[in-house]
């Protein structure tokens, strides 16, 4: 048994890395409704930063409630009985969505230069992973458009009975700022491969590569109303599509504290369908039997990994007493060995936190975790004199009550824990109001099966960490949202499931 | 809704509901009109990725059916040159191998790059379609062609979402299965639809992550091994696809009867069938799936859209000449209307274009081969004989290649031998009924169990023929509507298992059962 990365068994080849698009042009700012670009109702528009250096990149058209009313009458349109998308054969829909893949592999590096800009996302990590993750999970759900199958059904009696997969009807789907070109895709590739229309709010800090998507679907071939991108605010327009009486569906990723809001809309408005997918606070559990330095490393990325803006970040690591100095020191020691800066610029591991708001926030959380008693080992301020960069930062002796411990803090500030026993872990990890991810850490077969089951969170590893692809479904436990997206299970959440009975003379099996 | 392998001809004659999906119809490409038969590719045996003679050195001559002329010459392989392709397979499907370890997904990602090149070459696949099988340049391009591009995509879309299961097992056990490859599949396919069949064969075998040895068809091998150059360009590792041409008796027994072959998938006659069962029974007990024969019964109730039922059963039967094992080849019109569809159907068969089939006007080619020629004289003699009503056709309809008239038979009996036999030619069969039920009994009383098929507007009507037909498929108010969609496959002698869909896959996998001892479960 030969491990991946061994000389006769290479892991799989990455595409080489280009250098980032020097002048890259901004084209994309307006309103995507119909296939067309429109101004914002009101005339407003708003700053994109680039929180690399503090700096404008340009401005975008506000949608609010107005526009989002407009997009909504256009996917609406294009979803009536009848029209082009309606009776596009479902194999049709996937060369579609394998023709997007096709376009978004053509302009990757315009895309991952975008997103490094606009997010201050690493390019390495923007070229290589983002958009591999958007091409392969475009080519995943193109797969599906015409294997959604219904069911025949044995009912009692003289019936036939089957089951039809409809789409939902007008989606509207709100998106966040930390994987802004992944979570676009993650939404509306099943949302279309179902057939649905959709309404796609993008983050006002990174509307860019969401709207430059916008002319690859028009030139990909989907009609008129089927995708249509309002970029804006959440108050306003993210509000107007949670609330509104005409979209069937809404699903949104982000803050626990908005998916609230987002499932009090609906239920104040049509009983649309929601999924959320929300904050997390997942317990990373390391056995003293582990293999160390893979634990310490997968422990480092799972929480370090784009600037600890992930929702599944591992930000709680349990390390089993024997074993949890030496943790420590080689996870200070992982943490410390950082170069900070331009996220364009090679060898540079990490970027800046995403604006003002959060970076202040992540200061805030750290001050605390010091104030209640935290071992402050690395870091714990920010860095450069510009730009919203954050020092890699590693708490130790942190106990459960701290609020380091509780609070979601998405940003690059590790908490490390001490256990002794597996039923003290077991509770110790599931006593939290998040259940989004897990893992565990082990050789130990029993061990690693029972955490796999008692582990209250809709993803558990074992052995490893963010180890995510389109086919495995995602989502939580508890307040870390509603629903699942990815695989088959994902695609669920984009169908209405029909029953048709028609009476018959006799049944017969 | 009429999709798929309507010809261009039988478009748009759908009626009212075809309106609703107008908007929808899907664009066809139109025809390559630079027409390239050049044959400037290896017409070797394909092992491993690269061209070998045969161990024996011997050929055999691919010939022209609308000629009766000689082609080229193509590498026969027999018993050592399978030998040889097994080995290839075999150790492309080890564990540990590059094919073992890929992604799923980039199975899927080959597949797809397969479907690309072919696209790209479609016009000329196309030409060496009708040149080595007879069948019309624009059916091979627009028919043929899309279909196998859209096969390949589609099992391309499922190589990595063919589920295993976690499995709630009783006790402190932690169950799961997985959907492993079955290993070496040895396919045999046939010549009516060279391309078409070997991507049904590939497409699915590929997905699921198996190597494949494939004979094709002594008939037609142009096509596919044209074919194999693309699996070697769309990236496939060596030894994961080998094609072998030759004969049934020779390679074809030789795979069957291989100690190392895991698998065999046949599509052909029932009577080839029997062999290639009997064959895995004798040696390793290999899977076997096969697709066969049919006399495929198509009734027309008194209340069918008459316009449209007679141009749907007359492209039932004349669809490829007549070569499709799913053929309508027995049409039950009910009383009152059997007349005037008589009359219309033999007006349509007269009106049918038959002749040089790279001619874009053509509607019927030459039979594929001598013997199928001949076979299909002698049938429609039987027919005169034993009291079928000869209502037109009947003859050769040249006089160098192997063109047969559109032939229809009236007043045919259920005892006749053109009533129980597979005919695979130009011969239309109508019967008479009165009642369903006597209907229904008469139509499922065959050794086949292919496909079937009942046009009526009464809704009750439809739904208890479609359940009461003991047939793999059942078409209502259509014919011959295929997808990679849906499975198709045989009851009876019509064939074991299935092809396409979801369910094509099953046969293309192992179930592995793990289970593992926990310390306790929990739900």
């Amino acid at each position: 048994m030969k491990k991946q990365g061994s000389d006769s068994n290479p892991a799989p080849v990455l595409p080489a890395l280009p250098e980032p698009l020097k002048d890259l042009k901004i084209k994309y700012t307006k309103i995507f409704i119909n296939n067309e670009w429109h101004d914002s109702v009101s005339g407003k528009k708003f700053e994109v930063f680039n929180p690399a250096n503090e700096e404008k990149i340009c401005e975008v058209e506000e949608g609010d409630k107005a526009d989002v009313d407009k997009a909504v009458k256009a996917a609406r349109k294009a979803f009536e009985l009848g029209s082009p998308w309606r009776t596009m054969d479902a194999s049709e829909r996937g060369r579609l969505l394998n023709k997007l893949a096709d376009l978004v592999e053509r302009d990757r590096l315009i895309l991952a230069t975008m997103e490094a800009i606009d997010g201050g996302k690493l390019f390495s990590t923007a070229y290589l992973m983002d958009l591999g993750a958007c091409i392969k999970t475009l080519r995943y759900c193109a797969g599906w458009a015409d294997k959604i199958h219904g069911r025949t059904v044995p009912m009692d009696g003289n019936f036939f009975t089957f089951t039809r997969h409809e789409p939902i009807g007008v989606c509207g789907q709100i998106i966040p700022w930390n994987f802004p070109l992944v979570m676009f895709i993650w939404k509306i590739a099943p949302a279309l491969c179902c057939g649905n229309t959709v309404v796609v709010k993008p983050a006002e800090q990174t509307p860019l590569t969401a709207l430059y998507m916008g002319s690859l679907i028009k030139e990909a071939g989907f009609p008129p109303g089927v995708v249509n991108i309002v970029p804006g605010f959440g108050p306003t327009a993210g509000a107007a599509i949670s609330h509104h009486m005409d979209v069937d569906k809404v699903a949104f990723t982000g803050s626990t504290e908005v998916g609230k809001l987002i499932k009090e809309a609906a239920g104040k408005s049509n009983l649309k369908r929601v999924t959320l997918e929300l904050g997390g606070k997942s317990p990373n559990i390391i056995f003293a039997d582990a293999d160390l330095d893979t634990a310490v490393e997968f422990a480092h990325i799972g929480l370090f990994y784009h600037q600890g803006q992930c929702c599944i970040a591992g930000s709680r690591i349990f390390v089993e007493e024997p074993v949890y100095d030496e943790f420590v020191r080689r996870s200070i020691e992982r943490a410390k060995n950082y170069t900070l800066g331009n996220p364009l610029l090679p060898g540079v591991q990490q970027g800046p936190q995403i604006d003002k708001e959060q970076f202040q926030k992540i200061l805030e959380l750290i001050e605390s975790g010091k104030k209640e008693g935290a071992k402050l080992e690395c870091g714990g301020g920010p860095w450069g004199d510009k730009g919203y960069f954050i020092q890699p930062t590693v708490f130790s002796d942190v106990t459960d009550d701290m609020r380091i411990a509780k609070e979601e803090i998405f940003g690059p500030v590790q908490q490390i824990m001490k256990f002794k026993t597996i039923d003290e872990v077991i509770k110790r990890a599931n006593n939290t109001t998040y259940g989004l991810a897990a893992a565990v850490f082990t050789k130990d077969i029993d061990k690693a099966l029972t955490f796999a089951a008692a582990l209250q969170a809709g993803t558990v590893w074992v052995n490893c960490y963010s180890a995510m692809s389109a086919q495995c479904p995602f989502g939580g436990f508890k307040m870390s949202g509603n629903g699942r997206e990815m695989g088959e299970y994902g695609i669920h959440e984009y169908t209405e499931v029909k029953t048709v009975t028609i009476k018959i003379p006799q049944k017969n099996s | 809704l009429e999709e798929n392998m309507v010809p261009p001809s039988g478009r748009g004659a759908g009626g009212g509901l075809a309106l609703l999906s107008q908007a929808a119809e899907p664009v066809l490409p139109s025809l390559a009109v630079s027409i390239n038969t050049a044959l400037l590719y290896s017409l070797q045996i394909f092992i491993n990725n690269e061209w070998h003679d045969a161990v024996s050195k011997k050929t055999f001559p691919s010939i022209n059916p609308a000629t009766g002329e000689v082609i080229c010459q193509v590498a026969e392989g027999d018993k050592a040159d399978v030998d040889k392709a097994v080995k290839a397979a075999k150790a492309a499907f080890q564990l540990g191998s590059p094919w073992r370890r890929m992604d799923a997904s980039h199975r899927g990602k080959l597949l797809n790059r397969l479907a690309d090149l072919i696209e790209r070459d479609r016009a000329y696949l196309a030409a060496l379609e009708t040149l080595d099988n007879g069948k019309p340049y624009s059916i091979s391009y627009l028919v043929d062609l899309d279909m196998v591009v859209k096969c390949l995509r589609y099992f391309a879309g499922w190589s990595d979402k063919f589920h295993g299961k976690t499995i709630p097992l009783d006790g402190d056990f932690f169950c799961y299965t997985r959907h492993e490859p079955v290993g070496v599949c040895g396919q045999i396919i046939p010549w009516n639809f060279p391309l078409l069949m070997q991507a049904w064969k590939l497409g699915p075998a590929l997905a699921t992550g198996n190597v494949v040895v494939m004979k094709v068809a002594e008939q037609t091998p142009l096509s596919a091994l044209y074919v194999a150059n693309l699996i070697k360009e769309a990236g496939f590792p060596p030894g994961v696809v080998n094609i072998i041409p030759g004969y049934g008796p020779t390679a074809g027994a030789a795979i069957s009867s291989h100690m190392d072959v895991d698998k065999v998938a046949f599509t052909g006659s029932t009577e080839v069938g029997h062999l290639i069962q009997k064959a895995a029974a004798e040696s390793n007990l290999k899977r076997v799936t096969l697709e066969l024969g049919g006399k495929s019964p198509n009734i027309i109730m008194s209340d069918a859209d008459m316009d449209w039922a007679v141009d749907q059963a007359h492209f039932a039967l004349f669809f490829n000449q007549g070569q499709c094992c799913c053929a309508g080849s027995r049409t039950y019109v009910q009383e009152d209307i059997y007349h005037e569809f008589v009359e219309r159907s033999v007006e349509k068969a007269k009106s049918r274009v038959v002749g040089n089939p790279f001619d874009f006007k053509t509607e019927q080619g030459p039979q594929v081969d001598e013997e199928q020629f001949k076979k299909i004289l002698g049938y429609i003699s039987t027919g005169k004989r034993e009291g079928a009503k000869l209502l037109c056709g009947g003859n050769p309809a040249a006089d160098r290649g192997y063109f047969i008239q559109p032939t229809v038979f009236g007043d045919v009996q259920d005892n006749m031998t053109i009533a129980r036999e597979e005919i695979f030619g130009p011969v239309m069969q109508i019967l008479k009924f009165k009642t369903i039920e006597e209907v229904i009994e008469r139509a499922n009383d065959s050794k086949y169990g292919l496909a079937a098929a009942v046009f009526t507007k009464d809704l009750d009507k439809a739904n208890y023929v479609s359940h009461g037909l003991r047939a793999g498929t059942v078409w209502i108010n259509c014919y011959d509507v295929f997808g990679a969609q849906a499975p198709f496959g045989g009851y009876k002698a019509s064939g074991n298992g299935r092809e396409l869909g979801e369910y094509g896959l099953e046969a293309y996998v192992e179930v592995k059962n793990v289970t593992i001892k926990i310390p306790q479960k929990n739900s």
